[in-house]
């Protein structure tokens, strides 16, 4: 261990979730995530991972099976995409509800009808409001990062919330790049086993109780408010996985967001994952091209970087948020939440959105950078 | 003095405190507290939506001495399945873990959860409490209400739909262990689960529970028309499962007179205590009998074949 090799973004995510010493692994197929589940088979089969896996009848059921098994003390881990993403939703609140710090991969595709298999984030978004963290990967490197550090996070005793690690459909998933496979004595001094700090399913450990019965509206109030302060808590908790990563791995991907040429910048573009990858890649040859535009990669969006993308945006005169995705009636999802951050800190800096890539459509350099001069020329 | 099955039933410890908040006369709570009986306290209980959702108590109440996690409607089986999967993982194998749900919850929104888990066999019992509708959002029909029932949503009886037979499709999934029971034979339940309990892999068992609110009949006369469902052929006491590489089934001891129509109590008896089917036509009685016809030929031919 401890190797490079150049691979996948899903078996990044299948190493991610390896190295992360996985117990209980609920399998469901769906394009583009399948190699995940192929990969973990592969490797549960011939002995090289000791986790048990449960090959699921249905989304719906993989993330009722992985909340099952967090709750009764085990690390659980399962992945999925679009359709079967909308196909577990009420699974994914409830786990969110029972405070069991599962990790999902989120290979991001777009929603049918039309059947479409490639690269949107509408579908994860859509669960913003649901109580679990969310990371959003930009190469397949950080993907591999993100599944270790989003154990770390969810696990820890001020947060107990599920968290979910997004990879752009083919666009990472099936595009093999040069990923560092850590040494796994270093991911296990990074990430201690999980040892459930709140309640665990077991007679031999527990006094017997029940959990998620009916109460009345008073108490579910606070109820409600701990996952509210838990994710709150979040935040610090967060930057403190992502810095103590860097300590042991040598290795940054940003903590709540990561910024690139910012220093001096007129502009900023903000995205989300991939397209922040490439809209850095654009921004490098505007820059040469005297356009001073930085990014902003919006790494977590739950909880979301409020301050740190308040204070990024006080100091440009524009910003442009591409978001490859919609919310049909209102506006681009991350565009909304950041005209809304910036009303609620007083940031006065105009947002334009650029809704690009719907449905898996190429979003190229010369796009990015035809809405970057677009705005310079007003 | 020579101990009876009685007697162990009554002397075990008590699992289900009182204070519960089950209507007068429920025949779920009964069941269940003969189920925990048998199961003990080395278990975990996986409750979706249902009566028992409810009949816990409200928190910071509970009246059951287990461990019970509630879950949403259709997920129990997979979340059962989950947690049994972690603990043979944690090195906890011998611990019970039970799904304790109603008709809706199993046969019909859970129908496939339960049937992926049986495909599997997870070492987890499920337990179905069978009072024939959504009995907790208030009497509406479901997959195993029978036929010609009055519900809030079939107001002149179930004209569209049969009683789905999922014990038999349980069955025919290979499983090791399945079983129908009743509320009005407890030791036979109890026993049920004790020889359940020795056996590894997925267990299934159907335990009728009349509801007095919802099949409309006085909530002292529970035990009653629980035993008469049994003596008039209508509900059949049977025990069974695919085990080196046999698949049986045989009939209780408690309806095994019952093979024999002529021993049977007439319909009329079990119906006539029924709200549920007041105003029952000639159509939908002929409904009903053809499905206990239907449920007796099943379990002759299947005898005949396997025995």
């Amino acid at each position: 261990m401890g190797i490079y090799d150049v691979i996948t973004g899903n078996d990044a995510v299948a190493w991610g979730a390896r190295l992360s010493r996985v117990e209980v692994i609920a399998a469901y197929p769906i394009t583009p995530q399948t190699t995940i589940v192929e990969k973990l088979a592969e490797w549960v089969d011939k002995g090289e991972i000791n986790a048990r896996y449960i090959a699921v009848e249905s989304e719906h059921s993989a993330m009722s099976a992985a909340m099952g098994a967090s709750a009764a003390g085990a690390r659980a881990f399962t992945a999925t995409s679009s359709q079967g993403f909308l196909y577990m939703f009420e699974m994914i609140s409830w786990a969110a509800g029972a405070r069991t710090p599962i990790v999902m991969a989120v290979v991001n595709r777009a929603l049918g009808p039309p059947w479409n298999i490639w690269s949107e984030h509408t579908d994860a978004l859509m669960a913003r409001d649901t109580g679990w963290i969310q990371f959003w990967a930009s190469n397949n490197q950080e993907a591999l990062d993100s599944i270790i550090q989003a154990y770390r996070v969810a696990e820890d005793k001020r947060v107990i919330l599920p968290a979910m690690v997004m990879l752009g459909g083919f666009v990472l998933s099936h595009t093999a790049m040069p990923v560092k496979i850590h040494d796994q004595n270093k991911v296990d001094q990074y990430l201690p086993p999980y040892n459930p700090p709140h309640y665990v399913l077991n007679p031999k450990l527990s006094e017997p109780f029940a959990y998620g019965n009916i109460l009345f509206p008073w108490d579910y109030v606070k109820v409600r408010l701990s996952i509210q302060k838990a994710m709150e808590n979040s935040i610090d908790v967060i930057k403190r996985a992502a810095r103590e990563f860097e300590e042991i791995f040598g290795i940054w991907h940003g903590d709540l967001i990561k910024e690139a040429y910012t220093d001096n910048a007129e502009m900023l573009i903000f995205a989300l994952g991939a397209v922040a990858e490439q809209a850095e890649a654009t921004a490098e040859s505007l820059r040469k091209n005297g356009y001073k535009v930085g990014v902003v990669k919006v790494r977590i969006t739950r909880p979301f970087p409020k301050q740190e993308i308040a204070k990024l945006a006080n100091k440009v005169s524009h910003i442009i948020v591409i978001d490859r995705d919609i919310s049909f009636g209102w506006d681009g999802i991350l565009a909304g939440e950041i005209k809304a951050t910036l009303h609620e800190y007083k940031v006065d800096t105009p947002v334009t959105t650029k809704i690009m890539g719907i449905g898996g459509d190429d979003i190229l350099p010369s796009h990015i950078e035809k809405a970057v001069k677009e705005i310079y020329s007003k | 003095m020579v101990k009876t099955i009685l007697d162990e039933l009554i002397e075990t410890d008590e699992f289900l405190l009182a204070g519960n908040t089950a209507c007068p006369g429920c025949g779920s709570i009964l069941a269940l507290r003969y189920v925990l009986k048998a199961l003990g306290k080395n278990t975990i209980l996986v409750i979706p939506a249902s009566c028992s959702s409810v009949y816990q108590a409200i928190y910071p109440k509970v009246s059951f001495k287990v461990i019970t996690f509630n879950v949403a409607f259709a997920s129990a089986a997979a979340v059962a399945s989950g947690v049994k999967q972690a603990l043979i993982k944690k090195g906890y194998d011998d611990v019970n873990v039970a799904v304790w749900g109603g008709d809706g919850g199993l046969i019909d929104i859970g129908a496939a959860t339960v049937s992926g888990a049986a495909e599997r066999n997870e070492d987890i019992f499920v337990f179905v409490y069978d009072n024939e509708a959504y009995m907790n959002t208030g009497i509406q029909r479901s997959g195993s209400t029978p036929p010609g029932a009055r519900t809030t949503t079939t107001p002149l009886g179930k004209i569209v739909g049969f009683k789905k037979p999922m014990s038999f499709l349980m069955l025919l999934h290979g499983v090791p262990y399945v079983a129908t029971a009743s509320i009005a034979y407890p030791t036979d339940l109890y026993e049920k689960v004790k020889r359940a309990r020795e056996i590894k892999g997925f267990k299934f068992i159907h335990i009728l529970s009349p509801c007095p609110p919802g099949w409309r009949f006085d909530d002292s006369k529970t035990i009653e028309v629980a035993r008469l469902a049994v003596e008039t052929g209508y509900w059949i006491l049977w025990e069974g499962g695919y085990r080196n590489g046999k698949i049986n089934l045989n009939l209780s001891p408690p309806s095994r007179p019952y093979k024999d129509p002529s021993k049977r109590k007439s319909l009329e008896e079990f119906l006539k205590y029924q709200g549920r089917f007041k105003g029952f036509d000639e159509h939908s009685l002929k409904k009903l009998r053809d499905w206990i016809d239907y449920q007796w030929s099943f379990i002759d031919n299947f005898t005949r074949d396997h025995a």
